[in-house]
């Protein structure tokens, strides 16, 4: 349990390789890999992992996206929640093993029934039966675990959820709207 | 200023826990004139320290030392390591009540006698009745300045009480308002008006709402005769020959081993801890833990039937805005069996933080059920359900076999499973809430279940024999004669209400007694 944060991805630090990789992208692939590092060029992004393969990476933030799907939430905030949980399998070896183990599982799952590895399957409704299939595996939990707070504590997502966070500081809601509802 | 009491002074009344139990029955007897020693596991915080984050003040004031759970209730599956939601700091849980202050009603002191026999529940009638407690409970609400009592004003609604009250009226519900709350609708006893902040749960801000961190401890450190030790951790109560506690052992904030003597020993540690220490107090003389030849010690655990309704609507609520707790339905709180069900339940505005939303609305759901419902948070309301459940001799505090804290003493396990009669009471109150939402326009609602619990009740409770129960009507133990029990452990059945205003009328009321006892030296 943590408290929330103003987590970050840094821009990509290295401009040619972000722009090679851009070049070389396949037109649909929002994210894409280039060396130890995912690059995210639709949303100026990029990360270099700690323990995860970047491929694994990449699929991972596709699951996070399918577990807690909200289409106003651009994939940064889920590639914040992921980093974190990149982070600590930097230092735990037998989680960064469950993580890549687990994605491997999925990769195949998605191989045997659609010919494709997990994130390049076309519809959600197909990855999220996928998920139904391992929902009960430590992988599954550990990821969706970690997103409840990687995701939802993260107070940049708040205000697009109309969440408005800390108000002792700003007085409180006296002045500022607590009985302003008017439509009943 | 506050008292420095050395560790072989053998007069003192020590107190195990400094929440609404605790704290009041500390901070009374000091107003008396006796030396008291209040000794809290937690450390203390200003109000000023206080966190408008969900997430950061649970780890800043939650008890989160390891406990176990066992049983059928679904907090045992969502929540395996954290049973109850509690608090671990000076003030206790009062630091993170939502301020409903509510009486029993009276045939809550009598259930057995007015439910009759309820197959699998351990009812008992109270050893008191709500005529006794009526002058502690007017002395409580005036000291806490429960609003519409005394004169107080209630508090103005905010935008959730209104969803609440225009819901409520139209499914012909008499009884709605914005509540008994301990929380200051105008300047009183020192300490401000509410400012509508909204993180009740995270402790006040302001010093609107009552707590005994704020509102009674600095009181009884004024006179000279209270201290309250931080960072100390009870680990077990001592005994002479006799059979008479001789004082306790505990760890300091070092994580040193002190031995204070006393002449009586108070336990108010919450219904977890104060079972936990009582078993843990196991000598040859008492083999099965102190005051515990009832064999009740941990028995009748009770956490309140508890569910929530949050409701969507087409137009924003944000129902976060405001006094979390400002707001009750208290039609279906009476006991009318023809619902299929004994007892009754309150319905109580509530909201979460969207942090807090996401762990709790549905713990464990994921998919676009669980996240269309959160991206309609700010359209939501909210409402809590909590109701009186049955006591259960199975649903029960034990030490666990071989798990141990970082002192070595063992951790509590807390089973539970829920009485038939909670599960209907659940359903019932379920379906309420949903069709108050609905009848003014909500286009979804959503059945939560129950989190961890805030209403820790029954671990050692009153009774009249000393067969079936722990304390006395007092909350002295039967067993030991200058060994008292002050929190909601002592409760011999739940009732309806949120329980802390009916905790500080018997801390209150045994103040006088303890007094009493002393002065004839009868303890």
């Amino acid at each position: 349990m943590r408290s929330s944060t103003n987590p970050t991805l840094k821009p990509p630090m290295d401009r040619r390789a972000f722009l090679a990789a851009s070049a070389s992208a396949a037109a649909a692939a929002a994210i894409l890999v280039s060396g130890g590092t995912i690059l995210c060029p639709r949303e100026a992004w990029g990360y270099e992992t700690k323990a995860l393969a970047p491929e694994t990476m990449r699929s991972l933030i596709r699951v996070s996206r399918d577990i807690y799907p909200h289409d106003r939430l651009a994939d940064r905030f889920y590639a914040v929640a992921m980093k974190a949980q990149d982070e600590k399998a930097a230092a735990d070896a037998a989680l960064k093993d469950l993580y890549e183990s687990g994605m491997a599982k999925l990769d195949r799952l998605a191989k045997a029934k659609h010919d494709a590895p997990y994130a390049e399957v076309g519809w959600e409704a197909d990855r999220v039966r996928l998920l139904h299939e391992i929902e009960a595996d430590p992988f599954f939990q550990t990821v969706r675990g970690g997103l409840v707070t990687g995701i939802y504590n993260n107070q940049e997502v708040w205000p697009l959820f109309g969440y408005e966070g800390e108000s002792a500081a700003k007085g409180g809601y006296i002045d500022r709207g607590f009985n302003d509802l008017e439509w009943l | 200023m506050a008292a420095k009491f050395d560790l072989n002074d053998d007069g003192v009344v020590v107190i195990v826990g400094s929440g609404a139990g605790g704290g009041t029955l500390g901070t009374q007897l000091a107003l008396k004139g006796i030396r008291t020693v209040i000794l809290e596991a937690g450390g203390r915080h200003n109000m000023e320290d206080f966190q408008n984050d969900e997430w950061a003040s649970f780890a800043q004031i939650s008890w989160l030392d390891p406990r176990t759970t066992s049983g059928s209730w679904r907090v045992a599956r969502d929540f395996p390591g954290l049973p109850a939601w509690i608090v671990k700091a000076v003030g206790g849980s009062t630091v993170h009540w939502a301020g409903a202050s509510l009486r029993f009603q009276p045939h809550e002191f009598k259930t057995r006698t007015t439910y009759g026999e309820v197959a699998g529940a351990n009812l008992l009638d109270w050893p008191l009745t709500l005529e006794e407690l009526e002058p502690w409970y007017a002395k409580a609400e005036d000291r806490m300045g429960v609003t519409r009592t005394n004169g107080i004003p209630g508090l103005p609604g905010n935008n959730n009480f209104k969803v609440l009250k225009a819901g409520a009226d139209k499914l012909g519900y008499t009884e709605c308002h914005t509540g008994n709350m301990a929380i200051n609708s105008q300047p009183r006893d020192g300490r401000g008006s509410c400012q509508q902040i909204g993180f009740c749960f995270q402790g006040c801000k302001s010093g609107a709402k009552w707590s005994t961190l704020i509102a009674e401890i600095p009181k009884g450190e004024e006179t000279g005769k209270l201290e309250v030790r931080a960072n100390a951790q009870v680990l077990k109560i001592e005994h002479d020959a006799k059979g008479k506690v001789t004082g306790v052992v505990y760890a300091d904030k070092d994580g040193a081993i002190q031995r204070q003597k006393a002449r009586i020993v108070a336990v108010a540690g919450n219904s977890i801890e104060s079972p936990r220490l009582l078993l843990n107090s196991a000598s040859a003389m008492f083999p099965d833990g102190l005051a515990n030849s009832s064999g009740q010690v941990g028995r009748n655990y009770m956490r309140h039937m508890t569910g929530s309704v949050y409701g969507v609507f087409e137009k924003p609520v944000r129902m976060y805005r405001g006094t979390t707790m400002a707001g009750i339905v208290r039609d279906e709180a009476k006991h009318k069996p023809d619902r299929g069900f004994v007892g009754g339940y309150e319905m109580e505005t509530l909201s979460l933080g969207l942090p807090f939303m996401a762990a709790f609305l549905d713990p464990g759901a994921w998919g676009r059920e669980f996240t269309s419902a959160l991206d309609g948070y700010d359209h939501m309301a909210g409402l809590w359900l909590v109701g009186e459940d049955m006591p259960q001799e199975s649903n029960r505090i034990t030490l666990h076999a071989d798990k141990k804290d970082k002192y070595g003493m063992p951790v509590p396990n807390v089973h539970f499973d829920d009485h038939p009669n909670d599960v209907a009471m659940r359903q019932h109150a379920h379906r309420q809430g949903m069709a108050l939402y609905e009848s003014v326009g909500a286009t979804r609602v959503f059945p939560t279940p129950p989190y961890p619990s805030t209403h820790n009740l029954g671990t050692n409770r009153m009774s009249e024999k000393a067969s079936d129960g722990v304390v006395n009507k007092w909350g002295q133990t039967h067993d030991v004669a200058n060994l008292f029990v002050s929190d909601g452990s002592q409760f011999t059945t739940g009732g309806a209400e949120n329980p802390t205003l009916t905790i500080v009328a018997l801390a209150l009321r045994q103040a006088d007694y303890i007094a009493g006892q002393m002065a004839k030296n009868a303890i």
